[in-house]
């Protein structure tokens, strides 16, 4: 059944509590400051405030455009197959999941905007000069349908098409996989980058992409009534657990996927490989690594999970939020770890590592890419909720 | 030589030994324990040199430009007098926090309490596969159609810095003034459309280390010390399937 859009229909002012209102205050400050900084930036000169070298030309920006791009793909993802595939207890949860793909793949777009110096060359040359043998290319353009693709699943969610809307998630689910898999194709060809050259990256990338988008899913959930101050209904806390066992399956193939991509360094190779390895073993990068990439992302939600039986609501939400952080750090440590062993080691007294640590300013632009996701989910739950908590599956 | 007669002669003993034949003698002992320690020593240098000894050397079917444009460095005659980098930044207009050509220098034992000091110039490898023109998104970077240099074309950069995660020579940096990317390009838009035959760096340097030239003419000087008979031409980061087109060598000095 078929409905003109209003948002009478889909609105929920009650969501609209003060608590809302001074968490979306924050946020949009959030994303306000980090668009001002990130605009200050291609006026200033990103060298200027990013650090960011010649040696090690991608950071923080990059990695966290990653990790929302990966987020929006798992997401959007699991809504689709929820719906298509059905015989599963995702689909109360799926509504939501695709707001959710919509606004995390904007983050991601915010962030790397900043990131990129001329991003205004884009818009025009991505267009009448493409290059079909890049990575980047594909990756932005297939990012780009998605978004189109989503944003139109979106608006037929909204007005009640719900035929139509299942095979634009289908579509932009295609262009999701597509694009996800070029992200990681960004890495894995690079024969310069040893850390990051082979072949499982993209396999990888995909991996994490459903265990962040479960996460997502049961985070925003309970977020959701939490905001409502009301509990869950029996079938999307079924949905939940749906979701917990996804993210609990993806945190076990993505560790054994870890496991022996850092276990192949020490086998043979290029040496860069195994040095880079090292750093993340015993060397600086072994608290990011061992702390909160395995520590937190992955063993700790793993135990909170299994011991709860799944049958805790905040021990899943907890295990989700875990998991989402030890993502956003992996993405990190991938990064600054096919760049930070110099290529010429060996000369001019090089040190083994070059020094990247994100300057504050970086941390600011990465703000307002949390800022958009935070403040667009608590607006989505005020002008969309109704289609959110709607148990009926479409 | 029959075994029973030489069975019958009196041991000569080692006293009256001419000094050439223990020499010879010492000559073909060095020569065999130095092969077999060849091995060893060349397993216990970086993955890094010991494969740019082994690398390949491309075939004539390899050099697809025409001129097909290359430098041959002779590695051991530089000393590092940087008027290669001066002449480079002066031409092509290089800002002080870029480089597009470098020295670099480091040290190797070679006895106990003996090193040497080598410097190796790089720049740009101009490569025959470079994975800095595949990965580019706008096609701001290219090989040229006619003499193979990895080009620029700054107004489509976008800085998206994919092409300095990709290039293996960090042969690039990202240049504030022009918003783009920017490399050594054999100044081909500086000198060699201008009528010069050489690139600047190769016309200042006064040891003669950079040789540059035409890798698709048998006559050129580039031709013949890449084909040279039992020299040892190397590449750096054969691994990386980039198929550069800097050569380097060491050339046999009379001391």
């Amino acid at each position: 059944m078929a409905r003109q859009f209003s948002l009478d229909v889909t609105a929920e002012p009650e969501v609209a509590n003060s608590l809302v209102k001074m968490m979306s205050f924050f946020f949009g400050l959030m994303l306000l400051v980090g668009v001002g900084v990130g605009l200050a930036g291609f006026v200033i000169g990103h060298d200027h405030i990013f650090n960011n070298t010649r040696e090690v030309p991608w950071g923080l920006l990059i990695s966290t455009y990653a990790f929302f791009a990966i987020t929006s793909t798992g997401l959007c993802l699991l809504a689709a197959i929820s719906h298509v595939f059905g015989g599963n207890k995702l689909a109360p949860l799926a509504n939501r999941m695709v707001w959710i793909s919509l606004i995390t793949i904007l983050s991601g777009f915010i962030v790397i905007g900043m990131e990129i110096e001329s991003p205004w060359r884009m818009a025009i040359y991505n267009v009448i000069s493409p290059n079909v043998t890049s990575n980047i290319w594909w990756m932005g353009t297939l990012y780009g349908m998605a978004l189109g693709f989503i944003l139109l699943e979106f608006w037929l969610i909204l007005t009640e098409h719900y035929t139509l809307a299942l095979v634009l998630g289908i579509f932009g689910a295609l262009a999701e996989v597509a694009a996800n898999t070029c992200l990681g194709g960004v890495f894995a060809t690079l024969a310069a980058r040893p850390f990051w050259y082979g072949a499982q990256m993209p396999v990888l990338f995909l991996a994490c992409a459903f265990l962040s988008g479960a996460a997502a899913a049961i985070f925003f959930t309970h977020l959701a009534y939490i905001i409502r101050r009301r509990p869950m209904e029996p079938a999307v806390f079924a949905g939940v657990q749906a979701a917990g066992k996804v993210l609990l399956l993806m945190i076990i193939l993505v560790a054994v996927g870890i496991f022996w991509r850092m276990a192949s360094f020490y086998v043979g190779g290029v040496s860069d490989g195994r040095i880079a390895a090292d750093a993340f073993f015993k060397g600086p990068m072994s608290i990011s690594f061992w702390g909160i990439e395995v520590g937190i992302g992955l063993v700790a939600p793993v135990l909170l999970l299994i011991l709860t039986r799944m049958k805790s609501l905040v021990a899943m939400s907890t295990a989700a939020l875990m998991s989402l952080v030890g993502m956003f750090v992996a993405r990190l440590n991938m990064v600054t770890g096919g760049q930070f062993v110099p290529q010429y080691l060996g000369y001019d007294n090089l040190p083994t590592y070059l020094d990247y640590t994100p300057s504050g300013w970086e941390w600011i632009v990465v703000l307002a890419g949390i800022g958009f996701t935070g403040v667009a989910f608590l607006q989505g739950e005020r002008f969309f909720g109704k289609r959110f908590t709607e148990n009926e599956a479409h | 030589m029959n075994i029973k007669e030489l069975e019958k002669l009196t041991n000569e003993g080692v006293d009256h030994l001419p000094l050439l034949e223990r020499r010879t003698f010492l000559r073909a002992g060095l020569a065999i324990t130095g092969l077999f320690m060849g091995g060893t020593i060349l397993s216990l240098t970086s993955i890094r040199n010991a494969e740019a000894v082994t690398g390949p050397l491309p075939k004539k079917t390899n050099y697809p430009y025409k001129p097909h444009y290359t430098m041959v460095m002779r590695q051991n005659l530089c000393v590092d007098c940087e008027l290669c980098m001066e002449a480079c930044v002066r031409t092509n207009n290089v800002p002080s926090y870029g480089w597009r050509t470098k020295i670099l220098e480091r040290t190797r034992d070679i006895g106990p309490k003996e090193q040497e000091t080598i410097f190796m110039p790089i720049l740009c490898n101009q490569c025959n596969e470079p994975p800095c023109v595949r990965v580019c998104p706008t096609v701001a970077t290219y090989k040229d159609k006619t003499t193979g240099i990895v080009v620029m074309d700054y107004k489509k950069c976008i800085g998206c810095k994919t092409c300095m995660a990709a290039c293996p020579y960090n042969a690039r940096y990202f240049n504030e003034e022009i918003r783009a990317v920017d490399k050594c390009n054999f100044c081909l838009d500086t000198r060699l459309t201008k009528g010069k035959k050489d690139p600047a760096c190769v016309e200042a340097c006064p040891a003669d280390v950079r040789v540059f030239g035409d890798l698709n003419d048998p006559e050129s000087e580039v031709y013949k010390l890449v084909h040279q008979p039992e020299t040892t031409v190397w590449v750096l980061r054969p691994e990386t399937g980039a198929l550069p087109n800097v050569f380097y060598m060491n050339v046999v000095l009379d001391v």
